[in-house]
């Protein structure tokens, strides 16, 4: 293929395409209770796969087959899950305990607005006033014990119920600011791609479950399902790129906004397969696309489990970089996002058997 | 829902921080603009409106004046660094409720944005798993650095943007409910004036920067003389939090202030007809100062007869202050009555000692 031209065939994000995400960002999908975004997911791809089911874990899976001829299956995985909340215990009054799923940081938590279950009950966790303090509260986070989520006087959920920040979606023109950015943007981009048929390769598209909870149980058995010769996670990772307290350089910044896609060499579950970390980073340079490499490190994403199965499956992950990922909101560039999907796009359509056939 | 509801919400979006009230003050003035015979800004942004009495007089008509702060906490920009913002605060705000709130951003335009808290590798390293302190949190406006730079300076203005949202039970969480709460009360007590005849001059205030300064509190009285003075504002309702004697039952009645910021013929006043009039109440005892408008307007001059009413609120000073929108109506329905029942023997009973 042409390499001048080949940018212009990548999917482009537009207004359809942002609000599809505002959509899937204010929907409500905490860990092991994906279905409000598994809804959107199969009213979007049913009209433009080649076949779509949903597996016994919730997995939704869909095949868009090669245009021209099938010389390899290629997996994408896009976790649909967020982090969130779950009611514990009830106690009186509209006052409920509750416990994290997922990666929170308790500190996060204090005087938010949620939505509980699966009418979207408002709720909010409070704090002692600040004139009620006693020396030395200033110097400790509040424990979680203390922290109830409040329905108002006679309020009435279930112990069972989710909870997800109440997070509105917001376009602020070069970003995008919501909740549950990760991994709504995955999931987004991997809808887009549905629509645009590989030349040679099947399509296989993940949208999995429980990747926030460690383990992409999801991601596991939807690789098994797809048995594919390869598989690209699409995620999102940690821009840790805030200047520091004292001015001092910022050595861990993990992704910068604004660097462009984020390409895993090696993470805390994945050693990214190495033929397909020189593909990527190949065809970013042939096209033109904006990438970084992920600083190694910490985190893990869906390719910790799909490089294990069956007999291993190359894997790779490639993520939009966000700052405040699992917090109640977090910041992306739409242009980092537009490369994410450009190039996760383009290695795809350029991935051939050769590649996986050299040695490793 | 309450009948103020849709008032009180649109407060609760209005910006109006402390000596910066002028958002807020435009909405309340067109809300009383027809309950009152009169409208005008005090010199320090006060919104003073009165309701002329029916009394005739020998001398000069008595008057009551109602104190309800309009002013709101929020932070302030100290600096522009790559592009995020370095705050401090406007009035008392905990640090630990801050990380992840939004926020309006007054810079050249009104810019969203959230407060955020750095990784912790960018923190002093003795400060792991603490609250992030205020100096060390920054704002985020999602914009380019060169824009920011642009657009935000120091000194600039950080308003919570939470929305309020209804819970069960009839009540109300948001942001600045402490005081726009009583401002929504003190307009509940104008309706019913617009009802009712009474002899004394009326004056229902929005005061300005109790939160820093109570410079509204020690203003408006000089401008008014009022012979009788209230302060309504909100006081701690029990809740997570707040359990002992500081907090009181939320939706189940207000608070009649009693300590040495409160005369105590007015306490007995107010609390005698709270009980007449079956409306719940409960006694709150103010110790010291009662860190409301009482407290400067008890000294204005050669000082003031004064009462606090409270508003039981969960949460206070936090984005999700939570209010009974029943308490709020309470407040209103009684310092209506009572000042209808104003008339030109009240002043006699206000003394000491039973004398």
């Amino acid at each position: 293929m042409d390499n001048e031209s080949l940018l212009n065939l990548a999917p482009m994000i537009g207004a359809e395409q942002i609000a599809l995400l505002e959509r899937l960002s204010n929907a409500c999908g905490i860990s092991g209770d994906e279905g409000e975004v598994r809804t959107i997911i199969l009213e979007q791809v049913k009209p433009t796969v080649d076949e779509v089911r949903v597996d016994a874990l919730g997995n939704v899976l869909a095949v868009r087959k090669a245009r021209k001829e099938t010389r390899l299956r290629l997996m994408v995985a896009a976790h649909m899950d967020e982090i969130g909340l779950i009611l514990v215990e009830e106690e009186e009054g509209g006052l409920y305990r509750f416990e994290k799923i997922g990666g929170i940081d308790n500190r996060t938590l204090v005087g938010k607005m949620v939505l509980v279950g699966k009418d979207h009950l408002p709720g909010v966790i409070g704090a002692r006033p600040i004139h009620l303090q006693e020396e030395g509260d200033d110097e400790r986070a509040i424990p979680i014990d203390s922290l109830k989520i409040d329905l108002g006087p006679g309020g009435k959920a279930k112990v069972g119920d989710r909870v997800a920040f109440a997070t509105r979606f917001q376009n602020l023109g070069v970003s995008l600011m919501g909740k549950a950015l990760d991994n709504r943007l995955g999931v987004a981009a991997l809808i887009e791609l549905l629509k645009h048929p590989l030349e040679y390769a099947d399509l296989c598209a993940a949208f999995t479950v429980q990747e926030e909870l460690g383990g992409a149980r999801g991601a596991r058995v939807a690789a098994h399902a797809f048995n594919p010769n390869a598989a690209f996670a699409l995620d999102c990772t940690p821009a840790n790129d805030l200047p520091s307290w004292d001015g001092s350089e910022n050595v861990t910044y993990n992704t910068r906004l604004d660097a462009g896609a984020a390409v895993y060499v090696a993470d805390r579950g994945t050693l990214s397969d190495p033929r397909l970390v020189q593909h990527v980073l190949d065809t970013a340079s042939a096209a033109g696309i904006f990438c970084q490499v992920r600083q190694p490190g910490g985190g893990s994403t869906d390719a910790a489990s799909i490089h294990r199965v069956r007999a291993g499956i190359p894997s790779l992950s490639i993520s939009t970089p966000g700052r405040y990922l699992h917090t109640p909101v977090s910041i992306v560039r739409l242009a980092d996002w537009q490369s994410t999907l450009a190039l996760v796009y383009l290695s795809l359509q350029r991935l051939t058997p050769d590649v996986l056939g050299q040695p490793r | 829902m309450s009948e103020i509801t849709p008032f009180l919400k649109k407060l609760l979006t209005l910006p109006g921080l402390s000596a910066y009230e002028d958002p807020v003050r435009e909405a309340i003035a067109t809300e009383w603009r027809p309950l009152v015979d009169e409208l005008s800004v005090s010199r320090v942004g006060s919104l003073h409106g009165v309701r002329r009495g029916r009394g005739t007089w020998e001398g000069k008509r008595p008057g009551i004046l109602i104190a309800t702060h309009m002013d709101a906490i929020g932070l302030m920009v100290t600096g522009v660094v790559d592009g995020l913002l370095r705050v401090t605060e406007v009035g008392g705000v905990d640090p630990r409720v801050l990380p992840y709130q939004p926020v309006t951003i007054h810079g050249r335009r009104d810019l969203p944005g959230v407060i955020v808290q750095p990784p912790e590798s960018l923190l002093p390293s003795n400060t792991r798993g603490k609250p992030v302190r205020l100096q060390h949190l920054l704002v985020d406006t999602g914009l380019l650095p060169e824009e920011v730079h642009e657009l935000v300076r120091v000194g600039d203005l950080i308003s919570f943007a939470t929305q309020p949202v209804e819970l069960a039970g009839e009540t109300l969480a948001g942001h600045t409910l402490d005081n726009r709460a009583s401002v929504a009360a003190l307009t509940i007590c104008l309706q019913e004036l617009k009802r009712t005849a009474h002899p004394w001059d009326v004056w229902a205030v929005a005061t300005v920067q109790e939160e820093e300064t109570y410079a509204g509190g020690y203003t408006s009285p000089v401008d008014i003389h009022p012979d009788l003075a209230i302060a309504v504002d909100v006081t701690f309702a029990k809740g997570p939090g707040v359990s002992d004697y500081r907090g009181f039952p939320l939706g189940k009645g207000f608070t009649v202030g009693y300590g040495a910021n409160v005369h105590t013929a007015m306490f007995t006043a107010l609390k005698d007809l709270a009980d007449e009039m079956d409306l719940p109440n409960h006694v709150e005892v103010m110790p010291n100062q009662s860190g409301t408008d009482a407290y400067p307007m008890q000294v204005v001059e050669e000082g003031i007869p004064t009462a606090i009413i409270g508003i039981p609120l969960r949460y206070m000073h936090t984005p999700v202050e939570t209010v009974s929108l029943k308490d709020i109506n309470r407040v209103g329905r009684l310092l209506a009555e009572f000042i209808s029942r104003l008339d030109d023997h009240f002043m006699e009973k206000i003394c000491w000692d039973g004398k």
